[in-house]
């Protein structure tokens, strides 16, 4: 089976904590550690999976910069075949609908069977798998959590639905589908199997390269654009316990014991 | 003005809590507006679901057709485009079911796409002016949006008030006909439930709930003793689950159970809207995490910056200590 997995690079919520610039515009982007964002990370371990079960080959793509490549690189150290790069100065900018565009013309120079996302990236909008199904006309599924290889092109699927509970369908390849994390135990990645695929030629791609036309994509194109970040003041907040950790760990025994939770 | 639709969710014959929500949110689009609701599904149960939305939209369209005994996003996706009016405002629930649907809608019908919108601060000319969070909660953002060709929108449940409104007495507008016959690449087999587990944290008053900052496998353990010694049970956030520390059943959240404790104690949490949605009855929340800028901290009533590696088997012994002092 050939799989295309489409990943992004994003900063690391668990390595870093996401706080404003002085400006009060942007998040402080100074020394920000980024890595794979964690579904895409999910979605080619599954990919992995799935070709070790029934053959074929992973793609890894990204639309990005050079920046980029370090996750193309990660994700072949995990076992993936091959990394793409999809750059471009037209694609700055880009909405969901334009990164979609992007995936859009390289999936057509390809023959997948199946392309998977992850569920969300750091923005949390879960657009660009339903968008990229959409435009190729491929059935789509989103919060994928179990996949299974069923005879006749065909993939019998699980989806996360509320309160843990599974709705089960069946879709016919080739798909789309937005991966949940938790789908399986993605593989550790050491620095060994990191080297290994340093020296690996990525092929990048551009517009002229996608035959996409620039202005379908990029700043210009989008209908959607972030005007600024800020931080809301929702609510009294917490009450701050600011002592030594043993005047907190008093204060809220004292506390838990009012509540009921201390007996 | 667009006219604005929205998209209701229904289960066994009533619409879902979200269409009040939705119709609110409309109102923040345009205060005068007076939005349609839309319904697909078949049967009896849906003709239930049109009579309760008369009472709060003017118009409800009713889409019957027997494809959509169980919703199917690729299915209803092909009704929409076909029975929605150029350039419309359709709002959508941000479940399952919207994320499943409103991505590729909004491709079919040429609109934007706004995802998990949780505030509208209305029309600027042709644009519309909404706000989002990022990076799990940690910041918001504004975005503007081009909506002269249309937009599909998925609010965030619980982000829009209700609105206090006059009985409507609407009237159903049959649209099923419009359609015709609906086929689909995926297919709807059946619900698997959630597995029960091995213990049931919606019994529990107590719950030391963990997230990411227990950081592996190993350090459960200290959540363990800490529930332990306050006679409650360890809960816990989605990474926790994901990396397979915990079963699925001690996960709180819209993906997992909701819980009603006396007293919730958030451990290494960020307070993701995911998580916070499977916390009810409003406990008292205790947040200990070593960011600050940590989301828990607005919604809980203490907090403190720790590391609750350090900080928890501490608070285990004092707990500890203070019982045998106090015999039961």
């Amino acid at each position: 089976m050939e799989i295309l997995v489409c990943a992004r690079r994003v900063p690391d919520t668990s390595e870093n904590e996401i706080a404003l610039n002085s400006a009060g515009n942007d998040i402080e982007r100074d020394e920000l550690v980024f890595s794979i964002n964690e579904a895409d990370n999910y979605a080619v371990e599954e990919a992995l999976q799935i070709v070790a079960k029934v053959g074929g080959k992973v793609t890894v793509v990204t639309v990005g910069g050079e920046d980029d490549e370090e996750v193309l690189r990660r994700e072949m150290a995990m076992g993936a075949n091959q990394g793409v790069l999809l750059s471009d100065e037209a694609f700055t900018g880009s909405d969901g609908r334009g990164i979609a565009t992007i995936l859009k013309a390289f999936v057509q120079k390809g023959n997948y069977d199946l392309i998977l996302t992850g569920i969300q990236a750091e923005d949390g909008a879960a657009q660009v798998g339903g968008m990229l199904a959409a435009m190729l006309d491929y059935p789509f599924a989103s919060l994928v959590n179990s996949i299974e290889i069923l005879d006749g092109r065909k993939l019998k699927i699980g989806r996360e639905i509320e309160g843990g509970n599974k709705e089960m369908n069946e879709i016919d390849l080739p798909c789309v589908l937005s991966i949940q994390t938790g789908i399986n135990e993605p593989r550790y990645v050491g620095m060994r199997g990191v080297r290994a695929v340093a020296t690996v030629p990525i092929p990048t791609y551009g517009a002229p390269e996608l035959d996409l036309n620039a202005a379908t994509v990029g700043a210009a194109a989008a209908k959607v654009r972030r005007v600024d970040y800020f931080v809301p003041q929702v609510g009294n907040g917490a009450e701050m316990l600011k002592g030594s950790r043993e005047e907190n760990i008093e204060k809220l025994v004292e506390l838990m014991a009012a509540k009921g939770g201390v007996k | 003005m667009a006219q604005i639709f929205a998209y209701i969710v229904h289960r066994a014959g009533v619409p879902d809590d979200s269409a009040a929500e939705l119709a609110a949110a409309a109102r923040k689009i345009d205060a005068a507006a007076s939005p349609t609701a839309i319904v697909t599904g078949c049967g009896p149960e849906l003709d239930g679901v049109c009579s309760a939305l008369r009472a709060s939209y003017a118009e409800v369209w009713k889409f019957a057709n027997d494809a959509l005994t169980h919703p199917n996003a690729e299915l209803i996706r092909k009704a929409l485009v076909k029975i929605l009016p150029p350039a419309s405002i359709l709002l959508l629930t941000h479940d399952h079911l919207g994320i499943d649907l409103s991505p590729g809608l909004s491709i079919k019908l040429n609109a934007a796409y706004l995802s998990d919108v949780l505030g509208i601060e209305g029309i600027e000319g042709a644009h519309l002016r909404v706000i989002r969070q990022e990076f799990g909660g940690q910041v918001s953002s504004h975005v503007r949006c081009d909506i002269s060709s249309g937009a599909v929108i998925t609010i965030r449940p619980g982000a829009f008030k209700p609105l206090e409104s006059a009985l409507l007495n609407g009237t159903v507008i049959e649209k099923s006909s419009e359609a015709g016959a609906l086929t689909a690449g995926r297919r709807y087999l059946q619900m698997i439930a959630a597995e029960a587990g091995d213990v049931d944290i919606t019994k529990h008053n107590v719950l030391v709930s963990i997230g990411r900052g227990i950081q592996e496998r190993e350090n459960v353990a200290v959540a363990e003793e800490l529930a332990d010694a306050l006679g409650g049970a360890v809960s816990c956030s989605r990474p926790v689950v994901d990396a397979k520390w915990l079963e699925k059943s001690r996960q709180v959240g819209s993906s997992g159970k909701t819980v009603k404790p006396k007293l919730y104690l958030a451990c290494g949490i960020s307070g993701a809207f995911q998580h916070l949605a499977g916390i009810k009855g409003s406990p008292f929340i205790i947040a200990i995490n070593k960011n600050p800028k940590a989301p828990i901290f607005q919604v809980a009533d203490v907090g403190i910056v720790d590391d609750i590696l350090e900080f928890l088997p501490q608070l285990t012994s004092k707990v500890r200590e203070m019982q045998g002092v106090r015999p039961k």
